[in-house]
Order: structure tokens, then sequence, then C-alpha cells
């Protein structure tokens, strides 16, 4: 018995120092790399296999091993696959955010009939008080103006943060000065406050200048406001990697080559920062998406009759103590939405970081 | 005066000084070096680690241009004073009419793009060639650099080419466009020495066929003893001697060449005595100590005729083209070298 204790322990702490000496090998080809990691090696057979792994595939194979992120992915895309097919859904009458039940209301108030806010067969996530519109459908409506309000945000912010990041760091100087400053300028702006403080007087104005109606251009609002006070967070951490990576031997041989600025900064540069950028999309997503739902519940942004997180959870606080499913089913969605992507976040920083040691 | 100047040189250095102001004080990376170059000739720079080597290299190339530092004296190429030209005039003439050899060709080399791809990206900076045919002149070039199959090795990373392949593929990086001058940073340092005698033979092979003028800058006599024509000996940022490699090696002149020297390990060496290494440490760049930056190390300096701690010695001619800068007697200097050190090279 007890030699067989003994044997187990060891084979795995082989087992694991192996993948720990690819991995480090990995990381120093290409971040100091001044010794030759990549050389070829005692071609021993474990060695041999683990040569021929790039940092991705290395990453992917880490990746792949993380039970919890895998399934927070698949959930993940489960919700963006529902959000994109959402408005097909709706065009071929399966979910049905807008039509009005009567029948199933009853009562002083119109509550809905029936256990947990009138679910049944036809209603999974039982109809909305008063009006008697299907909560699932609202949910999954709701769901798609969510996602492409924050998709669209740290689509702004990872563009603007990103370019501003690289040229900070890598111009220097008076560039970068001014860019910092006026990073933390944006950053130390009241967010939460600018957005409740300015949202009718800006959307009123959105409305008048494109003639838009009130849905879009608050949608539109939600999306300039959450990308603006956004990029920052990318531009400072796009910054730092850049200063690191700007005194790597291969930009000066790229200058020594007679590269062009623009080529150092965005094919130089860039490629190397696509970690990062991933891993914050990643973590900032969710983050808006709760930001949304946040406002649409203190009554900014994107109001009822057109669903979104906000929207609904906005309108279900009123029936929060005579019909608590309605207020439930909806924020157990919204939290399980955002604890997915932030969990594939995380999964991806920690598969991405060639430092990484999760034995 | 010194052995370049008798016909017109197709590089000049002319008192060269890249200085950085740090939070600690003045760094004099460079200090006042000056030298000329031919077309079709090699000058080894040769010095300790912090004497200023790359540095100059960097200054040449105008790599310093948006750093702190700052740097006098003139820089001219072909005639042309490269500290006069603008960012985009500069940019224009380097991996084109200059080139550069890095040290550690792993990090030198994105990463992420192919040797093809790196190199085609090098060619089309400078011209307007169709990336098929920028092709074809890299894949004959990596051939020419006596990488075997371009055909196929084109198309991979670096990290897929050994630690020479990788050393002969930046070599054809900095060759592509065909530089008239290429300076090389130590670019034997990180091979092993079967790989770095391939090596050297291919860029002397490549010298005759281009007709560059190569900047050879290193730590190794053994490589200087071997391709180079005219030897530049710096020591704290300054040049302390300068002449043709044969009267370098066979007359040297400066007590810090001795002691280089002497410390070195040589096969042909009769006697199987012990090495000598230089005493002490390099000087600091900031606090360079006053006089002969050389003296706190030297063992000779009681032969000198004027006090080595307070006066800088001047760059003079000892003998017939050969430059150094020392105190002692130039009769006695010979002599010492004939008595104490000669013996034991």
């Amino acid at each position: 018995m007890y030699p067989r204790l003994y044997s187990e322990p060891a084979e795995a702490v082989c087992a694991s120092r192996d993948q720990r000496g690819a991995a480090v090998t990995t990381g120093l080809g290409y971040s100091a790399g001044t010794d030759d990691p990549m050389a070829p090696a005692a071609p021993t057979d474990s060695v041999r296999a683990i040569q021929g792994l790039s940092p991705g595939r290395l990453a992917l194979r880490r990746l792949l091993k993380d039970r919890v992120t895998m399934v927070a992915f698949f959930v993940a895309i489960f919700f963006v696959v529902l959000a994109l097919a959402a408005p097909l859904l709706e065009a071929a009458k399966l979910i049905d955010p807008q039509t009005p039940h009567p029948e199933l209301l009853g009562g002083w108030g119109s509550m809905p009939i029936g256990p947990f806010g009138g679910v049944s067969p036809q209603h999974w996530m039982g109809v909305v008080p008063a009006t008697g519109w299907d909560v699932f459908s609202r949910v999954i409506a709701g769901l798609t103006v969510s996602l492409v309000v924050a998709t669209l945000a740290v689509m702004i912010s990872v563009v603007v943060g990103t370019v501003l990041g690289i040229v900070s760091g890598a111009a220097g100087g008076r560039v970068d000065a001014l860019l910092s400053r006026v990073i933390d300028f944006v950053l130390s702006f009241p967010q939460t406050l600018m957005l409740i403080a300015l949202s009718t007087i800006v959307i009123d104005i959105i409305q008048a200048a494109t003639g838009a109606p009130r849905t879009p251009a608050s949608m539109a609002f939600m999306i300039c406001v959450m990308g603006f006070f956004g990029w920052p967070y990318f531009a400072r951490i796009i910054r730092g990697q850049v200063l690191s990576l700007k005194q790597r031997e291969f930009i000066e041989a790229a200058q020594s080559l007679g590269a062009r600025r623009g080529r150092i900064y965005f094919k130089e540069l860039l490629p190397h920062l696509w970690a990062p950028i991933l891993v914050y999309t990643t973590m900032v997503l969710p983050q808006n998406i709760a930001t949304e739902a946040a406002l649409g519940f203190l009554g900014v942004g994107i109001q009822s009759p057109t669903p979104s997180f906000g929207s609904i959870l906005n309108d279900s606080v009123h029936y929060a103590r005579a019909d608590p499913a309605y207020f439930m089913f909806p924020g157990l969605t919204l939290f399980i939405v955002v604890l997915s992507f932030n969990l594939v976040g995380d999964g991806l920083r920690d598969a991405l970081d060639p430092k990484a040691d999760r034995q | 005066m010194s052995p370049a100047t008798a016909s017109k040189a197709f590089l000049e250095v002319d008192n060269l000084s890249v200085h950085f102001p740090t939070d600690d004080g003045l760094v004099r990376a460079v200090d006042g070096v000056s030298f000329t170059l031919q077309k079709g000739r090699t000058l080894g720079i040769v010095g300790e680690s912090g004497s200023g080597k790359s540095v100059t290299s960097l200054a040449i190339m105008g790599l310093h241009r948006g750093t702190r530092a700052k740097l006098t004296g003139h820089i001219r190429l072909d005639g042309q004073d490269l500290t006069e030209l603008t960012d985009e005039e500069l940019r224009q003439l380097r991996g084109n009419k200059m080139a550069m050899i890095f040290q550690d060709p792993l990090s030198a080399m994105h990463p992420y793009y192919t040797i093809g791809q790196q190199l085609v990206e090098a060619i089309q900076v400078h011209s307007s060639e169709s990336k098929k045919a920028a092709r074809t002149s890299v894949v004959e070039m990596l051939g020419r650099v006596g990488i075997p199959n371009p055909n196929k090795r084109v198309d991979q990373y670096p990290h897929e080419f050994s630690g020479g392949m990788r050393q002969r593929a930046m070599i054809a990086m900095a060759l592509i466009n065909n530089p008239e001058l290429l300076i090389a940073d130590e670019p034997t340092t990180a091979l092993d020495v079967t790989v770095q005698a391939q090596i050297l033979d291919l860029m002397r092979g490549l010298q005759r066929e281009f007709g560059s003028a190569i900047i050879m800058i290193t730590h190794d006599l053994g490589v200087v003893a071997e391709i180079a024509d005219q030897v530049l000996v710096m020591y704290g940022g300054k040049c302390v001697e300068y002449g043709t490699v044969d009267d370098s090696f066979h007359w040297p002149d400066h007590p810090y060449t001795w002691g280089l020297l002497t410390s070195m390990p040589r096969l042909d060496r009769v006697k199987q005595e012990r090495l000598v290494p230089v005493v002490g440490n390099p000087p600091s760049l900031i606090n360079v100590p006053p006089g002969c930056a050389f003296h706190p190390r030297c063992a000779f300096r009681a032969l000198a005729s004027q006090p080595c701690d307070s006066v800088v010695p001047e760059l003079a001619e000892s003998y017939f083209g050969h430059l150094s800068r020392c105190h002692i007697p130039v009769a006695q200097r010979a002599e010492t070298f004939a008595s104490d050190i000669a013996p034991k090279l």
C-alpha cells in the first residue's frame, strides 16, 4: 500500500514539471528571449512533442482543459446565438414580446393568474402584470438590445483605447504626457452621475438632430457614453504593454530597416497586444451589460415597451412584492449572462498568461 | 594622419559624443570619438561592456532619435551629414544605404511574421517592387547567405530556425537592399565557434561581392583579427587606440590594449602561462575617473610623464598612422611593450 501511494504523486510531479517547463520555454521565446529556448533540445520523446507548440496552441490547450471556462464559454455562446436569433424568432412568431394577454391577468391590480407569475407551457417565465406580455419573449428580445448596446460600446472603447494607447506609449514625450492627462481627466469623471444627469437632454438632442425615434436615440446615447468612459481603461493597459514592448530589439531592428512609424505601431506592436485586448474585452462586455441594466433600472436609457435588461428590471420592481417571479426570472438570466462572460474572460486571462502556473 | 584619411572617406565620424541626461547625472556613453572608413573595408570596434561601442553604432543609424540622448559632432556618410537630416530623410537611408545586424536575431526578428514576410517588407519599404518580385529576391538572398532549401525556409517563422540559420537570415535582412554601410553589433556573440567562423566567412564573401563598408562591433579580439582592417579600441566612451589590425595586434600601444591581449587565451601560445586579467572594473560612465579614464586600472602609470589622474591625455600619433591616448612617452611605451608584454603574447 505504501509504495503505491508514494509512486502516484511522484508521477504527478513529473508530469506537471514537464508542462511547466514547456510553458516557461514558450513564454521566454517571445518575451525576454536573450538566450535561445527554441533551439533544438535533446530529442527525447516528451520534449519533441512539446517543441512544436506555438504559444497560441499552448494557450488553447490550457483553455480546453479548463472545464469551468469551457462551460461558461458554451453558455455565453448560447446567449449570443440566442440574441442574434431573436429577431428571426420574432419574425417566425416563436417569441412575441409585445402582444398583450389580458385573459391571463386577473384580480386586483391585474396580476398574472397562476403560480410563479403565471408560468405555463406557453409562457415559460410567466407574463407581465398589467399588460400580459410574455416574459420569456421579452427577456430574449431584451438580451438582443442589451448585447448590442454592450458590444458596440466595447468596440468603441477597444478601438479608441488601443489606438490612443499605442500612440501614447510608442510616441512618448509630449504626446504621451498629453494623452495620459486626458486619460486621467476622463477617468476622474463621475460616469454614473453624468449618465443620469445628461440622459434626457442628450437623448432629446440626438432625436432632434437625427429625427430618430426614442429607442434608437437612447441606445446610441448609452453606447456613446459607455464607450467614451470605457476607452481610458484600455488605453492605460495598452500603453503599459507598449512601453515595455517598444524596448524590445525587433522594434529597433524594424527602425534600422527604415520602417515607418505607422508600420511599427500597427504591424509590429499591435500583434503583440491581441491577448490583453481579447481578455479585457471579454471582461468589459459583461460589465457593460450590467451597467446598462443598472441604468435602465434607475430609469435612464432604454425604456419600456422596448425590452432590455434595464427596462425589464425597471418595470419589474414595481411588482416586486406582488409578483416577485417577474423580477426573479429576468434577474436570474442577467446574472447567468454576466457570470458566463466574466468566467470566460477570467479563463482567457489565465490561459493566455505564459507565466500562469495552475497545476 | 589616421590610416584612412589618405583618400576621401566613405564614412567619416567626427568628434561624436552621445550623452544621456539621467537623474543620477550625465552619462557620457560616447565622448569625442572620430574615425573614418572606406568602402570595402572593415573597422572593428572593441571594448568592454559599457565602453560605448553599441551606442556609437546606434548613433550612426540615428536610432537614438526620439530618446533623451544628446548627440554632438558629425557623421558624414558619402559626403552627407547624417546629423543634419530630418527624421524622414534618415529613415529613407536606413535599411537602404546603411543597415544593421543585431546580436540576437531571435529578439531582433518579429516573432509573429515569417522570415519571408519580414524580408519582403524590408524590400517594399524602400522600393515599389511587387510582392512576387520581392519574394523572388528574398529567396535568392536566403540562398546566397547559405540557407539550404530557401524556397521552403522562407515561409517559416524565426523560432523554427536554428541559431546560426537565424543569424544568416538576419544578415540577409540587412543586406537585402545592398547597403553600402553595414553595422554588425556583435553578430557572432550568441553563436558557437564553428558557426561563428561560417558567419564571418559569409560576411567577408558578401563584402567582396557588394563592396560594402563594415563596422564590426565586438569584444572578441579573435573576430577582429579575423575580419577587420582597422581597429578602434574604446574605453569609457573614448577612443584609446586606433590603427590598422596588423599594427594594433603586433605593436599595440596602449596599456589597456596590452591588458586585453594578455588576458586572451591563445591556441598558438608556446608557453603555458596564466592569463593576466585587467584588474578592476570598467568605469562608471557617470563618474568617469578624472584624467585618463583607465588610470585606476593601469599597471604602468608610474612611467607617465604627466599626472594620469588629472590631465586627460590627447589622442596622438605614436608611430606612423597609429593613434593612441596615453601619457607614457612613446619611446618608453615601445620599450615596455617589447620587454614586458611581447614575451607574454
